[in-house]
């Protein structure tokens, strides 16, 4: 509890309240003993949980020297995953960036019954397991799907995959930003004589951008590393449907922990290269205005 | 002047729609129409299966499932693990918001950055760091762990690290948001009026935060209970010793033991929806469309 | 007659915006719109608009029936409290989009474009965005924007709501005068009375979904329909049984026919005027007179005055049931008995909804 301050009641003031006179003046901001050992702290947990074992992968990695590198990256197998992840990841995410700017926009302007139903089940993707993702899209999608849709171990069973654990990205990243956009915006380009297909492109669609891009990056970023769901799915046929986390752990499990942090660290490079550029993209696209 | 003139002739009523109001009406049922049928057959139809199958003869293939011991202790352990994830995560994540979001420090923003990290890095390629940093023999700190008596790789704490890993930023994307918008006005105002920081922290900042921080720590449940890639490398996959829920999961199938696989897989489905309706019930609702 | 409102009706849900409202508007004058917030002004500026469409009725646009017609096609400037500047675009962008939607050619745009911010003052801020100007300048930016397709009627929804005081004066001065140069019918919805007394050519004052009086500013002030425009006007207060304002009521210290009597409670300098709170019969009433003839008249505090309306001035009387409504009482006029009946052409009453 705090004690009763003496200026409160009038009365005459013995001294300063107690918490002026045991603590010296904090500069709102700057680091003191207190939290500084907290920043400490946070960076040690830290450190040991991520920072450590993502650099033991680099190091991993130039152990076989750029000759060794290189050989993992270009073996046959190798090869088809890195390009069959790629590719695949980037058709979702142009998917994505369809649907999801199209789920974002029905949910905030349509009203309708369940409508609600919608936003839990974009979120499904975000908190199922991805095993259990793998599972029943293989039962629905698989040799025994119901609606005679089998894609079991072939490429686009890695895209349907991927459609479902990429999802949420672009619509979380898109309903936020269509929330705010200012209807009188829109009625302004109506009265100014813009049909309503002309203001969704040139006045909706701009200020959307960001946040399209930003889900963009978040969704290939997802689906270059997604696992879980791939290995029922697809198989995990070398060289037709092996993707590059699948890569990653063979070579795990063959000891060959070089060669998977080779690929791991090449991983880790696309995925940084395309966050950059989309953004750097998205900031260039908006100084244009 | 103007005049105020009586009707010249009788008002119409309005009762067939404009053309404009019709094509939007037609827009908008087809956009709903494609969102549906795309978000029920790539997500309710799946998951309805779930259900569906687990339920096929009643609950005996639940039963069963429980009663497989080998099921129960993965679910104990997943439990476990996810308890000890999750108390980490809020501890961290709070207190990194709070770090981030209150002070200046050199290399803040790299920080900021740098805890976004988890989310970009692919559950197997955790799997492998940790196995790099931590593993018996191979490991950068692995023998001399091993000789404290501590093993990480195959054995509960490679678990908890592993989970911990993917699940780390979600409190803090959770909580740095509201920190930011509520500003530190009442925090000032508590100092000025001798509160200390840890009370100005339990009485101000906490309650502030609280629904971000429920949210923050539900997903992180959510993720914890689910993690599958990493947990697979960092385990071994030791049947009734570092076998989590997920993982058994794929082991079921794999062993042709299906309805057992979907019986396990519809509570841990079950769990993660219900995280999800917790944090839809919880948030606030969107505004009105126009 | 360049806007011509019939028998518009509005509801939302239950609740009545518009009930039956008519009014026609001449083309190249400045009207201004004027009321109290959710009494229906904004609504019927947007049918008028487009933005909305009426329940029942019509809208008439020089002549043409507008009633079914979308914004796309009215032709109407539209100008929003808070600008609606398309924030990714430059100013010029901005006030050539109505333009450039025409497909207009290029070097035709651009002169206009330029032509139009040489008219607004913002020639320098051509290349910059929105978020870089101040309040003032962007609604500037979006009067330009909505001249620029040279609309029919420019409509302006509380335009300098949205501003600081200062500025807000500057721009009402601007707007009057832009107003007097481009010529073009302007309808101007405001809830700030001295706006409207002061910019626009007639003020329609609606409350509750229904026009109460129509009308020149000065035969609002000082010939008010009813109590509601009185007090919505300009201040008013009580005396004798009728609301009066109260730089119409005459202080005496002595005693005058017709007069009522009563004690001074409060004396307060104001500026340039000096308010007199005078205690009658225990309601309270207030006279304001300039400095001067306070000076000459000596009152205090406690001293006993006697009140009356000024010769000739109008009253209204006060409702039964309360302020507004009061489509019961009529105007009349003041006449002290000793003087004859001094009629005053601005008496006229104007009919209303209907």
């Amino acid at each position: 509890m705090t004690t009763a301050n003496p200026l409160s009641t009038g009365m005459p003031v013995e001294g300063p309240p107690r918490g002026l006179v045991h603590r010296r003046t904090r500069r709102h901001g700057a680091l003191h003993a207190q939290s500084a050992t907290g920043l400490g702290f946070v960076m040690l947990f830290f450190s040991v949980i991520v920072l450590l074992p993502l650099s033991a992968v680099l190091v991993k990695t130039t152990t076989g020297g750029w000759s060794g590198y290189w050989r993992t990256i270009t073996n046959d197998q190798t090869l088809a995953a890195l390009r069959l992840t790629i590719t695949q990841a980037l058709l979702v995410t142009l998917v994505n960036v369809v649907m999801g700017t199209l789920i974002a926009w029905v949910l905030v302007r349509d009203r309708f019954r369940g409508k609600r139903i919608l936003e839990v089940l974009i979120d499904v993707p975000f908190a199922l397991p991805t095993i259990v993702a793998g599972l029943v899209l293989l039962a629905l999608y698989g040799p025994k799907s119901p609606i005679g849709i089998d894609v079991a171990n072939t490429q686009r069973a890695v895209f349907l995959a991927l459609a479902f654990v990429t999802l949420p990205f672009v619509v979380r990243t898109v309903q936020p930003v269509l929330e705010e956009i200012d209807a009188e915006v829109e009625e302004a380009a109506a009265t100014l004589g813009a049909s309503r297909l002309t203001t969704f492109r040139r006045i909706i669609l701009p200020s959307l951008l960001p946040a399209i891009t930003s889900g963009a990056a978040l969704s290939f970023a997802r689906a270059i590393s997604e696992y879980g769901s791939l290995v029922l799915l697809s198989g995990n046929l070398a060289l037709r449907t092996e993707v590059a986390s699948v890569r990653i752990l063979t070579y795990v499990e063959n000891g060959n922990d070089a060669a998977a942090a080779s690929v791991a660290t090449t991983l880790l490079a696309i995925a940084l290269v395309v966050i950059v550029s989309l953004d750097l993209l998205q900031r260039r696209v908006a100084r244009r205005g | 002047m103007a005049d105020a003139t009586i009707a010249m002739s009788r008002p119409v009523e309005r009762l067939a729609p404009r053309r404009n109001q019709r094509d939007r009406r037609v827009t908008r049922h087809l956009f709903r129409a494609i969102v549906i049928v795309y978000l029920a057959m790539l997500i309710a139809w799946p998951l309805g299966l779930i259900a569906r199958t687990t339920f096929a003869d009643g609950l005996t293939s639940l039963r069963e499932t429980l009663d497989d011991p080998v099921v129960t202790h993965a679910i104990w352990l997943t439990v476990r693990v996810a308890m000890i994830t999750v108390a980490l995560d809020l501890v961290f994540g709070v207190g990194v918001s709070l770090l981030l979001v209150r002070y200046r420090f050199r290399g803040r923003r790299v920080l900021s950055a740098l805890i976004d990290l988890p989310l970009s890095v692919s559950p197997v390629v955790v799997g492998l760091a940790l196995v790099l940093a931590y593993g018996g023999r191979t490991g950068w700190f692995g023998e001399s762990l091993e000789g404290a008596g501590i093993q990480v790789i195959f054995a509960t704490p490679g678990i908890v690290m592993a989970t911990v890993f993917v699940s780390l930023p979600l409190v803090v994307r959770e909580v740095v948001p509201v920190l930011e918008e509520i500003g530190t006005e009442q925090e000032q105002a508590a100092h000025s009026l001798g509160a200390s920081s840890l009370q100005t922290f339990l009485r101000i900042t906490l309650p502030a935060i609280k629904w971000a921080v429920v949210y923050g720590v539900v997903l992180s449940l959510a993720r914890a209970l689910g993690e599958f890639g990493a947990v697979k490398i960092v385990s071994g996959n030791l049947v009734n010793k570092t076998q989590t829920a997920t993982l058994v999961v794929e082991q079921k199938y794999q062993d042709f033991e299906q309805s057992t696989a979907y019986a396990t897989s519809f509570l841990l489905a079950l769990a993660a929806v219900i995280c999800i309706i917790i944090v839809a019930v919880l948030r606030p609702t969107e505004s009105e469309p126009r | 007659m360049s806007i011509d409102v019939r028998n518009i009706t509005k509801t939302f849900g239950d609740f009545v915006a518009l009930d039956d409202v008519s009014v026609s508007l001449p083309t190249g004058q400045l009207t201004a719109l004027l009321g109290p917030s959710g009494g229906g002004k904004s609504t019927l500026l947007r049918i008028i608009a487009g933005l909305e469409f009426a329940d029942r009725g019509e809208v008439h646009i020089e002549g043409v029936d507008a009633t079914d017609l979308t914004p796309q096609r009215r032709n109407v400037g539209f100008v929003f409290q808070h600008y609606a500047a398309f924030k990714h675009m430059t100013v010029a962008k901005n006030v050539a989009f109505g333009l450039s939607i025409r497909k207009r050619p290029k070097a035709e745009v651009r002169a206009r474009v330029q032509e139009l911010l040489h008219l607004v003052h913002l020639e320098a801020f051509a290349d910059r965005l929105p978020s870089q100007l101040s309040g003032g300048q962007r609604q500037r930016m979006a009067l330009a924007r909505a001249l620029a397709v040279e609309p029919t009627v420019l409509l302006l929804d509380e335009p300098f709501g949205a501003l600081d005081a200062k500025v807000r004066e500057e721009l009402r001065e601007w707007l009057r005068r832009l107003h007097d140069e481009v010529q073009v019918t302007t309808v101007l919805v405001t809830h700030d009375q001295e706006e409207a007394l002061e910019v626009a050519d007639e003020i329609v004052v609606i409350n509750g979904g229904r026009i109460e009086q129509i009308g020149s500013p000065d035969l609002l002030y000082d010939s008010p329909a009813n109590d509601f425009v009185m007090s919505f006007l300009g201040p008013v207060t009580r005396l004798g049984g009728r609301l009066i304002r109260p730089h119409d009521v005459e202080i005496h210290l002595g005693a005058v026919p017709s007069a009522h009597i009563g004690t001074v409670t409060r004396l307060t300098r104001v500026g340039f005027e000096v308010r007199i709170d005078v205690d009658v019969d225990g309601q309270p009433t207030l006279a304001t007179l300039t400095r001067a003839q306070h000076h000459a008249l000596g009152a205090t505090v406690g001293s006993t005055v006697w009140l009356r309306p000024i010769d000739g001035v109008s009253t209204v009387a006060v409702p039964a049931n309360g302020p507004h409504r009061a489509s019961a009482g009529s105007p009349s006029k003041c006449s002290v008995a000793s003087d004859s009946d001094s009629d005053s052409d601005a008496n006229d009453l104007v009919a209303t909804s209907g």
